[in-house]
């Protein structure tokens, strides 16, 4: 087998037989008297060569996912972020209930068994002044324990962020993608109709939401807050992912695609929006603290949880009336919600630059 | 076949056009020919003559807008697809109809396994259940010599090489059994020994399965050991038609004649290469006469201000040139 002296290097071979042939001749392209010729039994031949790149293959075998999640590690913010972001949804989640069982408080519980409990208590303080670690953080007017809350309100505030997200995340892809896929005229109105609501200023048009189908019930209230705040946060990411779009339905994969008889609905959500999920992914943890941020702005404002239910928002907003006799009911969860928005803000940042390494030299 | 008298595929005067600011670029214009079954047929042209559009015309696949194919019939086994409802072409490509496209490195959906594109052929248009097609898409990658597909099925498509990355592509293609199979520069984008790979197992398949195939090329080396009939095209228009080795031996047009001078010959080393003069016009603003007589060595007056006939030559040889017949006397 002539195929053994190519054997040393892939490379070799392939300009060492490139520049052998100055292009086919008609009538005779496979017999061409060349000792380094290509193939008599193709069978054998052929199955060589692919034996190689097969071997190469399973030495290199990083996918995209391993190299952005090195890429991520190597990031010092983005790393802290993360480490934060896990701890905060790890307590906040099973927190409230450890409470409970270590000292009986629940976010809810109002004592009436002691007097004393119902006034404000500073932190690591016993309704006699001496040192406690009942209450970490104190306690609120009601007498009700501030470390439990925060966890909850986090319970609310993280909620929020990610629900509201994923509505903005679905219909904002499928909006975009399919304004995208689609192009001339339709996708025009489309884009048209989001630069409209994109005017409008957003806020406003949440607290009118919220003001319009007030709910009764505190939990009908958060969600109708999900609702509100998903409903026009997915402006900017039906215009990403349209962009994405655009240029990838040009691509041969699609026309491929189309060739073989895909309808247009599946080649969109099956072939085109899972190649737009890098930016997706970047901007939708983006989004994430924005929407924490809106919903403890109209926590603060009133618009968001209802007692007895909580979030950082309608914490620090009940903080803020004490601010100078009590002033940990304001710093505590106000800490504790601008360290998880840096954090969270970090993490998008290193996750964008890990997953898109050409953007950053930009 | 009813009306078909043999022919699997029969485009009479397909003219496809592109509006492109405000211009009418004729990239198709007035397109004629026949299509046996088990016939290989080729369509050499350089770029921008209409290869590929000619052929994305007959699957219904030019974008549009700009694209518009303005008339003709394009008659597949007695059915004019141009009047056929999109859902029905639909259930035409891939299943009756496949393509195979010029690079395989882009023609890959690169987030989804191979086993999921190869698999989404046969369970759209065959109905197979998950397990059959996954089970035929092993036996596909088998099929166009993939070793050890089924440990390699579940790979992404950057996983493969280019050359075995075009293997999938025609594994994808044939795995419905077409009838009619499209092959778009197929080889362009591989190296020369992929390439000759490549058209072998083509042309093996081609005749295990007896599909025809459309092969459509810039290159003449490739047409050569492959065809039955060759197409000439230029400008958008078909220059000569006749069968592979008529062509080869007597061309009757001069532009094809320039095409068959500019091939190097290996043997002899000292030769200059030859080169057709100029540049393919600009299909927006066609001259009145012959389109390729500024580049063309014997044109004379005539050919700059009349439209040239398409001359019969023999029963199976046409050529679109004034001279033709003095053309082909001379080869």
């Amino acid at each position: 087998m002539n195929d053994e002296k190519r054997d040393p290097s892939v490379n070799s071979d392939r300009s060492g037989s490139g520049l052998s042939s100055p292009g086919t001749k008609p009538g005779s392209p496979l017999k061409r008297p060349d000792p380094d010729s290509i193939h008599i039994g193709p069978e054998v031949a052929i199955g060589e060569a692919d034996v190689r790149t097969a071997e190469a293959a399973e030495v290199r075998g990083t996918s995209l996912w391993q190299d952005a999640w090195k890429r991520l590690l190597r990031n010092k913010l983005a790393v802290f972020g993360l480490i934060v972001v896990a701890i905060v949804t790890m307590t906040s989640a099973a927190g409230p209930r450890v409470i409970k069982a270590l000292t009986g408080y629940t976010p809810e519980l109002i004592p009436t068994h002691d007097q004393r409990l119902m006034k404000s208590l500073p932190p690591f303080t016993g309704p006699d002044g001496e040192f406690s670690w009942t209450h970490p953080m104190g306690t609120d007017n009601a007498g009700r324990d501030q470390l439990a809350r925060v966890l909850q309100g986090g319970q609310i505030s993280l909620l929020v962020g990610i629900i509201a997200t994923f509505v903005s995340l679905i219909i904002g892809v499928s909006y975009g993608a399919v304004a995208g896929y689609l192009g001339g005229r339709t996708d025009n109105f489309m884009m048209r109709l989001v630069d409209v609501l994109y005017s409008l200023p957003y806020v406003i048009v949440v607290i009118v939401l919220l003001s319009m189908f007030r709910s009764q019930t505190p939990f009908g209230q958060l969600v109708l807050l999900f609702i509100a705040i998903g409903s026009v946060s997915w402006l900017t990411m039906a215009r990403i992912v349209r962009g994405q779009v655009l240029s990838l339905k040009n691509q041969e994969f699609v026309l491929a695609a189309r060739a073989t008889g895909v309808s247009t609905p599946r080649i969109i959500f099956r072939h085109i929006v899972p190649n737009t999920l890098g930016p997706v992914v970047v901007y939708a943890t983006l989004t994430i603290p924005q929407i924490m941020l809106t919903e403890a702005f109209l926590s603060f404002l009133g618009f968001g949880a209802q007692a007895p239910l909580s979030s950082w928002g309608s914490l620090t907003s009940d903080g803020i009336q004490n601010i100078a006799i009590y002033p940990w009911q304001l710093i505590f969860p106000g800490v504790t919600m601008a360290l998880t928005l840096f954090s969270l803000n970090f993490l998008g940042d290193g996750l964008r630059d890990a997953l898109d390494p050409q953007m950053r030299k930009v | 076949m009813s009306s078909t008298n043999g022919n699997l595929l029969e485009i009479r005067e397909l003219r496809t056009y592109f509006e492109m600011e405000g211009e009418t670029v004729k990239a198709v214009d007035g397109i004629s020919f026949q299509l046996k079954r088990g016939e290989t047929l080729g369509i050499v042209g350089e770029s921008g003559s209409g290869k590929s559009v000619t052929n994305l015309s007959i699957i219904r696949l030019i974008p549009r807008p700009p694209g518009r194919i303005v008339s003709g019939e394009i008659i597949f086994d007695g059915q004019d697809l141009l009047s056929l409802p999109e859902s029905e072409v639909r259930k035409i490509r891939g299943r009756r109809i496949a393509m195979i496209f010029q690079d395989p490195m882009t023609s890959l959906n690169p987030f989804m396994k191979i086993s999921r594109q190869l698999m989404e052929m046969t369970q759209l248009h065959l109905g197979y259940s998950a397990n059959q097609a996954y089970e035929h898409a092993i036996k596909m990658l088998e099929t166009v010599g993939i070793p050890d597909a089924r440990a390699r099925v579940d790979d992404y498509p950057h996983e493969f090489s280019g050359g075995m990355r075009q293997r999938v592509m025609i594994a994808m293609a044939l795995s419905c059994q077409p009838e009619l199979l499209i092959a778009d520069e197929p080889t362009t984008a591989l190296d020369v020994t992929i390439q000759a790979q490549i058209l072998e197992l083509i042309k093996q398949l081609k005749q295990d399965s007896g599909t025809s195939v459309i092969l459509i090329t810039h290159d003449l080396g490739v047409v050569a050991g492959m065809t039955d009939h060759l197409l000439v095209m230029y400008a958008g228009k078909v220059f000569e038609q006749a069968s592979t080795s008529e062509l080869f031996a007597s061309p009757g047009n001069p532009y094809t004649k320039g095409l068959l001078r500019s091939v190097p010959d290996p043997l002899d080393e000292k030769q200059e290469l030859y080169q057709i003069p100029g540049l393919p016009p600009d299909v927006a603003h066609l001259p009145p006469g012959c389109p390729f007589a500024s580049r063309c060595e014997r044109a004379e007056q005539i050919c700059l201000e009349e439209y040239p006939p398409f001359v019969e030559l023999t029963a199976d040889h046409h050529s679109l040139c004034h001279f033709a017949g003095e053309v082909y006397a001379e080869s």
